[in-house]
């Protein structure tokens, strides 16, 4: 990824965070913490790699995309309106009884390839897709997201064993590894370490990556491809509550609205980032 | 007739048989020797998937096939595909509103020695509290034949029962014919209504035929499509024999019985009785000494006939 592409990935990158944060902040509630974690894997994939049209969200030969952590949708919806499938001005009115966009993910929403918001189903829906992929002889790729707190549910390891026996090779899941769950520190509550191995355990390509660093997103993605026969799982260490310091590291911040005051400093401390990157 | 067949293998042919679409997508949680997806399987190996013990992940893939155009039929045992895989087929298929024929083989008591924990009692109930959630129980293998070749025509999420054991063949008249939605009169009277579903139909006819010989005339009402319930055969039956009596190889609990009388008590309240499992755990052993013990046969069912003629005003 050059330098002018890394711009322009993290301005949208930061425009999808404030996108977020006015999501959480109309609704006064939903899932902010984990949403700022995920935005730059989110941004890399929908600006950067996926093969989607706007124009056509269901469009048969295209990518897909399962955010198994379906609270996310912050983030989710953030992406897709940043990317077009549907007006900004919708995220609103997120959350509320008339508006297409609710609380987790819904399929019926443009760009949204399933609804998710029960941990631990996403992976499988996955490897449904993939698997679909092969009996057709279509060559889309599918990828699915999940908490380091999600990967708690058997059901994960359940998909990562049926992943690696199918050698899906046209999948790729994400762990979004920042380390807190609603109850505290995964290492905590209930440890999910060493994911790394556990997937490599059942057959999987298995990257390591900084889920923040826009290149290394794309660089691992790249590498997927060239994984002939495994699935890949990049475990993305992230940092919950990305780009917002006061939310930085802090459990509490899973699923709270910021007040409105939290709210204006939150974004104005992500604008002064867009200025930065556009030189002002 | 004296011919009988599990309704488990009528499932597995007529897949073979009208799954030659391209979309039909057949998986199993190793058990498709046993649910007879096998058949499928040896025919189109190629749409196929065994996905291993492992029933959750079996039906969110099963819904992830679905997103992609298939029409899927997920196969197990009714107590898993029902009862382990629920939420998954609530969250997964039943709320996206997706292509996904979620089939329940070794339903009820019948199953027999395998015992209590195997002996699914309550996945007619669990399955239709699903919202739009369509619940088919065929009562032999022609009627699921015909059950089959219309679910894969109907595009939405449904769960298909059938039974482990042969079973008679009670619908090889020439006129018979399978309507999905309806109801279907299988003899007519006018003293009272049995209406009964599953392998429990046969027991009901034979119970109209001991009837016959105490003179009383009762009609039997096939319901094989449970949800949608088909709620103009029942309310005519109601209002024109006055009382009625369900069968189910399940509890009394949330299956057809109670899918009767929320109809009945809303819209033509009438005295009626239902035979089932009286809101308990089956047990180990033969199924017709299972039958028999829980009252799920003929005697037992002109039995309560006898009361629920009693209860007419």
């Amino acid at each position: 990824m050059n330098q002018k592409d890394e711009k322009e990935l993290s301005l949208i990158a930061a425009k999808v965070r404030i996108n977020a944060l006015d999501a959480v902040n109309a609704a006064s509630s939903g899932h902010i913490g984990g949403s700022l974690s995920v935005t730059d894997i989110l941004t890399v994939l929908y600006f950067d790699e996926m093969r989607v049209n706007t124009k056509e969200p269901k469009w048969t030969d295209r990518d897909r995309l399962v955010l198994s952590k379906g609270h996310c949708t912050p983030a989710l919806y953030g992406v897709l309106a940043e990317k077009g499938f549907f007006p900004k001005e919708e995220l609103l009115h997120f959350r509320s009884l008339h508006s297409m966009l609710s609380g987790h993910a819904e399929y019926h929403v443009p760009g949204v390839d399933m609804s998710t918001g029960s941990l631990g189903q996403g992976l499988s829906v996955a490897v449904g897709m993939a698997l679909s992929a092969r009996v057709d002889k279509k060559d889309y790729r599918v990828y699915a997201i999940m908490g380091d707190g999600e990967i708690e549910e058997g059901q994960i390891w359940e998909a990562a064993m049926c992943a690696g026996f199918y050698n899906m090779d046209n999948l790729v899941a994400f762990v979004d590894n920042n380390n807190l769950q609603i109850d505290g520190a995964i290492t905590n509550v209930m440890s999910s370490y060493p994911i790394d191995k556990k997937f490599e355990a059942f057959n999987w390509n298995v990257i390591n990556i900084d889920g923040h660093n826009l290149p290394e997103i794309k660089a691992a993605l790249e590498k997927a491809k060239n994984a002939k026969g495994k699935p890949t799982a990049i475990i993305a260490k992230t940092v919950k509550g990305k780009g917002v310091s006061f939310m930085e590291n802090i459990a509490g911040w899973h699923g709270k609205a910021p007040s409105h005051e939290q709210h204006d400093v939150a974004v104005a401390e992500i604008q002064k980032v867009i200025a930065e990157l556009e030189g002002k | 007739m004296d011919e009988k067949y599990a309704t488990r293998l009528a499932y597995g042919e007529a897949l073979a048989e009208y799954g030659c679409k391209e979309n039909v997508i057949a998986l199993d949680a190793d058990l498709a020797c046993c649910t007879m997806s096998a058949t499928f399987r040896d025919k189109y190996p190629d749409r196929f998937f065994n996905i291993g013990i492992a029933e959750g992940n079996m039906m969110s893939i099963a819904a992830g096939f679905a997103t992609t155009g298939k029409n899927v039929f997920a196969s197990s045992f009714a107590m898993f595909a029902a009862g382990r895989a629920w939420e998954q087929v609530r969250n997964s298929i039943g709320y996206p509103h997706l292509n996904v024929k979620v089939v329940g083989t070794h339903s009820g008591i019948s199953v027999g020695e395998d015992g209590a924990t195997h002996q699914a009692l309550e996945d007619i109930g669990i399955m239709r509290t699903i919202p739009g959630m369509l619940v088919v129980s065929p009562s032999d293998a022609i009627e699921t034949k015909a059950a089959v070749k219309a679910l894969i025509d109907y595009e939405g999420p449904a769960y298909l029962r059938v039974g482990r054991i042969p079973a008679d063949i009670i619908n090889d008249s020439p006129d018979y014919k399978f309507e999905l939605f309806k109801g279907y009169q299988m003899r007519d009277g006018q003293d009272v209504t049995i209406i009964a579903t599953g392998l429990m139909v046969q027991e009901a006819l034979k119970a109209h035929n001991l009837l016959k010989e105490q003179g009383i005339h009762a009609r039997v009402i096939d319901i094989h499509t449970i949800k949608p319930l088909d709620e103009e055969i029942v309310i005519k039956a109601a209002k024109e024999t006055g009382c009625i009596v369900t069968v189910e190889e399940h509890n009394i609990i949330g299956g057809l019985g109670s899918a009767v009388a929320e109809v009945l008590g809303e819209k033509c309240p009438t005295p009626m009785l239902r035979v089932g499992m009286k809101d308990e755990f089956g047990k180990s052993g033969k199924p017709d000494e299972l039958f028999e013990k829980f009252g799920l046969n003929a005697k037992n069912i002109a039995g309560q006939v006898q009361q629920a003629l009693k209860l007419k005003k």
